[in-house]
């Protein structure tokens, strides 16, 4: 299972746990399951449409990535707010 | 003592003060702060409180809560389905129905939503989003907003909303089936020879005059309407306004004849005339209008005073009204507008204000 590691304010909607081991197949299913395992983050990461919101980046072992990218068992996943967020 | 729901781009602000006292008012609380808060309310019914935030990173969602210095619980919705190709992109408005529990939400892409337990749940009504989807509803420059409700004082069947830039629509069943309120309207943003039958018609505020609910007020991209018949038709009584351009509206729900309007100077120019605050009121039905700025900013400033941003509460003499502008200042009146204080100065740039 890939690991998704997350930061506050994420991390407080999946009871303070900070890394997750998911299974999924591509960055969108690995969020969806997130999803379905800690409801309260529904909506934070991916929009309705499936897709990764706007100002927030998914990495990939340290690469950048979008919802449809490939991921294997042993990836790791870390969600972050983008630098261009925040700005309004 | 009044407390004010002030929502800014930095978040949520309670203030609490007396307005005849010509003090500022006191910072109770901030609430969501670095987010911008849309839209802020509370329901007199319950004494829940409502506001529609957006994260710069993490969207947009609805919360609640009895205590707004306490903790805020997020709604379930309102949201678009999962899987399909919209995405919720802001809430405009929350608005109390006329049965126990009911309340409605106005969003963006333009959609109504209806909770039947105290705003803790919403769904989406498919027959208007329908009529959203035949009709290519186009956005104006903010979106494609639906941001006025009108709800009929004591019948949860009949309701007028206010669409940015799709127009009126109304109901008469509860949401079941719509009709069009756009006679008399008149996109004078258009050519002429394209405004026949157009849907681009681009309201900014709507409110229903409660002691006489088939009267309603709107102010639309250019002119200022009244329509007597429930919102069917229209009629322009912008005549004596220093623009008809604007955002915020208020009536007074105590008069039927009255209503009150905050002009900016154009769409290319969204700034007091002048250079000078004046909120202007009818009380003849938009017959005549009259300055009301005694206290307010009267030279060289240019301020911008957004669509939910105009806020009252009380009746008649008693009326209170205040408003917040992007500058960052709010503004209150104790007397129905006859003279007017600065409650507070310096906040991030206003977006609502709300009596609670």
């Amino acid at each position: 299972m890939a690991v998704v590691t997350l930061r506050a304010p994420l991390s407080q909607r999946t009871g303070g746990t900070r890394e997750h081991d998911v299974p999924g197949s591509t960055v969108g299913e690995v969020l969806r399951e997130l999803e379905r395992r800690h409801p309260p983050i529904v909506g934070w990461i991916l929009d309705e449409r499936g897709s990764v919101r706007a100002h927030v980046n998914v990495f990939v072992n340290g690469e950048r990535t979008r919802e449809d990218a490939v991921v294997g068992t042993t990836d790791v996943l870390q969600v972050l707010p983008s630098i261009s967020g925040g700005c309004r | 003592m009044t407390e004010l729901l002030v929502g800014t781009k930095k978040g949520l602000f309670v203030l609490r003060g007396d307005p005849g006292a010509g003090e500022p008012f006191d910072i109770v609380t901030r609430a969501f702060p670095g987010d911008v808060v849309e839209f802020a309310m509370r329901d007199e019914r319950t004494g829940r409180y409502f506001a529609s935030h957006t994260s710069g990173f993490y969207g947009p969602r609805l919360m609640f809560t009895d205590d707004p210095a306490g903790e805020w619980t997020q709604a379930e919705g309102p949201s678009f389905p999962e899987g399909g190709d919209t995405a919720l992109e802001r809430i405009w408005t929350v608005v109390a129905g006329e049965a126990p529990g009911l309340l409605y939400a106005g969003v963006a892409p333009a959609a109504l939503f209806t909770s039947t337990d105290d705003g803790a749940s919403w769904t989406r009504n498919e027959s208007l989003w329908k009529e959203h989807v035949a009709g290519d509803w186009q956005p104006g420059a903010g979106g494609l907003a639906m941001h006025s409700i009108c709800p009929w004082p004591g019948d949860p069947q009949r309701l007028a909303v206010g669409v940015s830039a799709a127009g009126v629509w109304l109901t008469d069943d509860g949401g079941d089936t719509w009709r069009t309120g756009f006679e008399g309207l008149v996109p004078e943003y258009m050519p002429e020879e394209a405004r026949e039958g157009t849907n681009v018609l681009c309201v900014h505020n709507m409110h229903r005059a409660p002691t006489r609910p088939e009267r309603l007020f709107m102010q639309f991209h250019g002119n200022v309407y009244r329509s007597d018949d429930e919102g069917s038709s229209w009629a322009e009584i912008e005549a004596g306004l220093p623009s008809g351009f604007g955002f915020p509206l208020v009536i007074d729900p105590a008069d039927p004849d009255s209503a009150y309007v905050i002009p900016l100077v154009a769409d290319v120019d969204r700034v007091t005339p002048e250079g000078s605050v004046r909120v202007y009121e009818t009380r003849d039905a938009g017959s005549t209008w009259r300055e009301r700025g005694e206290g307010l900013p009267a030279d060289e400033s240019y301020l911008t005073v957004l669509r939910q941003a105009f806020g009252s509460t009380g009746r008649g003499q008693g009326l209170e009204l205040y408003f917040g502008a992007t500058s960052g200042d709010v503004f209150g009146s104790p007397d129905a507008g006859g003279s007017w204080v600065r409650v507070r100065e310096r906040l991030a740039p206003v977006t609502s204000v709300r009596v609670a």
